[in-house]
């Protein structure tokens, strides 16, 4: 089973199709779950998905099989939804189809949620990137730096410096978290 | 900004973006999708791109340092 799956990754190394279309069946879902979790809007994330394997695909030459391929494809995700968030423009709605929290904090108003939201994504993309993954998602911090391509300590650097960039924008609006 | 602070502001973030599902799955199979992208022609690249401002910007820099030799330390101290 392991040898299959060696064999695979060494042939998608050297550019076969078959195999990149074998490791794209497998690892699709994982991808597209970590740039659901980025980017929250589903049609999007399809799109991402199908950017990061046309990525992967170019790059398979540089692929280091003794490293895996999902640290590799998380990483290569992570830039192409950081690249949509770059050049996207402010969205002033968020997506419905994303699932409402199960437990909504009474002491959290639907204003309040709203307006931390929008403050959410004005923030720089990779500032963004980092807290919606370790905080929202609780995504492990391995991962996260990994995939961000720093190391754990500039992730939580990150994350702090997003959450106080957040803070600074509510308390602009008179709001004191 | 305090732990505290961070605490609440993680809570509130929590709050107003609430997580993804497990394991959420595409709407539709992407595999001819990504045919499609494979069998598509490759993008020329662009005529203007912030590479060939690279490569402007060292050939000003090896004509600078051509016709002002005694400028390459300074130019070596601040790269």
């Amino acid at each position: 089973m392991q040898n299959e799956a060696s064999n695979v990754l060494n042939e998608f190394r050297q550019g076969s199709v078959a195999a990149f279309e074998t490791l794209f069946r497998v690892h699709q879902r994982a991808v597209y779950g970590w740039i659901l979790r980025i980017v929250r809007n589903p049609a999007t994330a399809e799109d991402l998905t199908v950017e990061t394997f046309w990525r992967i695909h170019r790059a398979h030459a540089r692929f280091q099989p003794l490293h895996g391929f999902e640290g590799w494809a998380r990483r290569i995700a992570t830039h192409a939804a950081l690249d949509f968030l770059r050049t996207t423009r402010l969205e002033t709605e968020l997506p419905a189809d994303i699932p409402a929290p199960p437990t909504a904090d009474p002491a959290v108003s639907a204003e309040l949620r709203s307006k931390t939201a929008l403050a959410f994504q004005r923030l720089p993309p990779k500032l963004r990137i980092a807290a919606i993954l370790s905080v929202v998602e609780e995504q492990p911090g391995k991962d996260v730096a990994e995939a961000l391509g720093i190391s754990v300590a500039a992730d939580k650097l990150r994350v702090f410096r997003a959450l106080r960039l957040l803070r600074k924008d509510l308390a602009s609006q008179g709001i004191t978290p | 900004m305090n732990e505290h602070d961070q605490h609440r502001m993680k809570q509130l973030l929590q709050q107003a973006l609430p997580p993804v599902e497990a394991e959420p799955e595409p709407g539709r199979d992407l595999w001819p999708a990504m045919l499609r992208r494979l069998d598509a022609k490759p993008e020329s690249p662009p005529l203007f791109s912030w590479a060939s401002l690279d490569w402007a910007l060292l050939a000003g820099l090896v004509a600078f340092a051509a016709f002002f030799p005694a400028s390459i330390p300074v130019l070596l101290y601040y790269l």
